[in-house]
């Protein structure tokens, strides 16, 4: 089963759910935590375990080669993201700009920019009990975190779609990269706070998920700080609210030193029992 | 007119608390941009009119007219994105995968592929409950240009601001590394980094820098939440050193950034202690390192 978590406000506490709920299940039974925050990854930092491959990730880009090239300038023509640009009789390609598309190095008539792998970023795959942890690191530059999304996935059903229990800690926001990691999953769960600006961010992600015909249920971080307006927007339009983490000045602090939180507060572990209860109900429905 | 871009790196850190009350501190003299278009909250502390509202295209999408299509799937063959599937008989644009290359229409034998311009979102011109002038935007659920949409706000944000003579230009950036970021910074005169001492914040900190880095954009930074790690604190300053970034103040772990966002206030209106103290001196501090 496909699980992810997904904010859409920042910082409202996916990776701490991440985390610990990945390593609480695996206690029990094979478990892979996917990082697809590729951004900014941290997942890593809070759990650590014994490298057992690492790969650069690449993206294809075109390559002018000048002796080949006859100027006609269908490339710069086909290009709808400028990447790709003629002056005189030089082409210049932008791989910033590049989507990988293909279309500049097909339609050329005369083979004169083929595609090359740049490198965007890179994989590590680790291991640590039942748990498998999955991270990718986008290079600083690159700007498109949608390939490396992509490509992630594809490693994880390569190699680990094995594991009865699959979480991936999703990037923040309602755009791209956020649909990209969750549109292929089971089940999503929201994780928000309860202030104004954590309910406005959830309400996007409920739309989004909606839009994206996904179910999900929230959960709720910091709980007993702000007010009760997530709570009544949940009970107002029928959406399931599994746990509250509560808000403690010692998550914080725990936290900050990227510890786990359910082995030392026990009221982080009980409302974790609650999230893993629900999820092996939605296994035992799927199933 | 000065730009400057409040970041993070690492979602959750204080970055639009901190933004909101130095656009109270800047009274009459600023413009607002909230750059933060994925998940725009300064509207919620500034309370926007919504007073010119304009949709926003952006890129393009293709759409199949199957009075001409003759199934031959060429187009779903060129296409790197798998945004053709075929379905129930037929294919199908997928909206949310298609990237709006065009190569599907080039290679269509009855140029049955027509590109639309994609709708990306909304923006709008505002003027603040505080009676600032104030750019931001909405992003279309899943568009994928909020790039191109950060670069417009903040063009929009420039041509008003020099019409009306702002001295500063306000900026809520984005979380992250990528094309919004990208964006947020390009022609900022000065960035703020908000982080806060966990491996985490520390974590996306450095990763942010080295973007900023290769902008060479004069950069300062304000630790909250000093207080709940002192050695991740020792290790920010080191780092702040290092580097020569400025920093701008330390604020410890204070329950009053979210009491004051739940009353919808800036915290420099509802904090009457040291967090509005740290805050006016900081604002001070910024305007006179970019002056």
């Amino acid at each position: 089963m496909k699980i992810a978590i997904a904010s859409g406000k920042g910082g409202t506490g996916k990776t701490t759910l991440s985390t610990n709920l990945a390593s609480y299940l695996s206690q029990n039974t094979q478990v892979v935590l996917t990082d697809l925050d590729v951004e900014e990854p941290n997942s890593g930092l809070f759990l650590s375990g014994e490298i057992i491959n690492k790969e650069d990730k690449f993206k294809m880009i075109p390559e002018w080669i000048e002796d080949k090239c006859n100027g006609c300038g269908i490339c710069q023509n086909a290009c709808k993201f400028n990447a790709v640009l003629q002056f005189g009789d030089f082409i210049s390609v932008l791989p910033e700009l590049c989507h990988s598309c293909y279309a500049c190095s097909e339609l050329c008539p005369t083979d004169a920019l083929p595609m090359i792998p740049k490198k965007m970023g890179e994989l590590t795959h680790k291991k640590l009990g039942n748990l498998s942890l999955i991270e990718s690191r986008l290079s600083i530059g690159e700007e498109q975190a949608v390939p490396l999304i992509k490509q992630t996935n594809k490693y994880v059903n390569k190699n680990l779609s094995a594991a009865k229990i699959q979480i991936f800690d999703s990037p923040p926001g309602t755009s791209c990269p956020v649909i990209e990691a969750t549109k292929n999953v089971d089940f999503v769960i929201l994780i928000t706070e309860p202030t104004p600006f954590g309910l406005h961010d959830l309400k996007l992600a409920v739309d989004t998920m909606r839009e994206m015909k996904k179910d999900f249920a929230v959960v709720i971080n910091r709980f007993g700080i702000g007010n009760d307006e997530v709570i009544d927007y949940c009970n107002n339009n029928g959406i399931e609210i599994i746990a509250k983490f509560p808000n403690d000045r010692r998550v914080a602090e725990l936290y900050s030193k990227g510890e786990l939180l359910y082995l030392q507060i026990p009221e982080f572990a009980r409302e974790l029992e609650k999230v893993k209860n629900y999820i092996y109900n939605l296994i035992e429905e799927f199933e | 007119m000065k730009e400057i871009v409040v970041i993070s790196g690492k979602g959750g850190t204080g970055k639009t608390s901190i933004t909101a009350s130095f656009a109270y501190l800047a009274g009459n003299d600023v413009l607002v941009a909230d750059c933060d278009v994925d998940a725009a909250d300064l509207h919620l502390l500034l309370k926007p009119d919504f007073a010119k509202e304009e949709d926003f295209y952006s890129g393009l999408i293709a759409e199949i007219d199957q009075k001409y299509c003759t199934n031959c799937g060429r187009c779903a063959n060129v296409c790197r994105f798998d945004a053709i599937p075929f379905k129930n008989n037929h294919f199908e644009v997928d909206s949310i995968d298609c990237e709006g290359c065009a190569y599907c229409a080039k290679v269509c034998p009855t140029s049955a592929i027509e590109l639309k311009a994609a709708y990306s979102g909304k923006w709008f011109t505002s003027t603040t409950r505080l009676n600032s002038p104030m750019i931001h935007a909405r992003l279309g659920i899943g568009s994928d240009n909020s790039g191109k949409l950060v670069t417009k706000v903040k063009n929009e944000a420039k041509i008003l601001a020099e019409s009306i003579s702002k001295s500063y230009i306000l900026i809520d950036g984005s979380p992250g590394i990528g094309c919004p970021v990208v964006s947020s910074l390009s022609g900022a005169n000065f960035v703020l980094l908000i982080t806060e001492p966990s491996i985490s914040g520390i974590h996306d900190l450095k990763r942010v820098y080295d973007l900023v880095k290769s902008f060479k954009i004069k950069a300062g930074c304000i630790i909250n939440k000093f207080d709940i790690n002192k050695n991740g604190t020792d290790e920010i300053l080191e780092f702040l050193k290092k580097e020569n970034i400025e920093h701008i103040a330390s604020i410890p772990y204070n329950e009053n950034f979210t009491k004051a966002m739940t009353n919808a206030q800036t915290i420099v209106e509802y904090d009457k202690g040291e967090l509005t103290e740290i805050l006016t001196n900081s604002w001070e501090k910024i305007k006179r390192i970019i002056a």
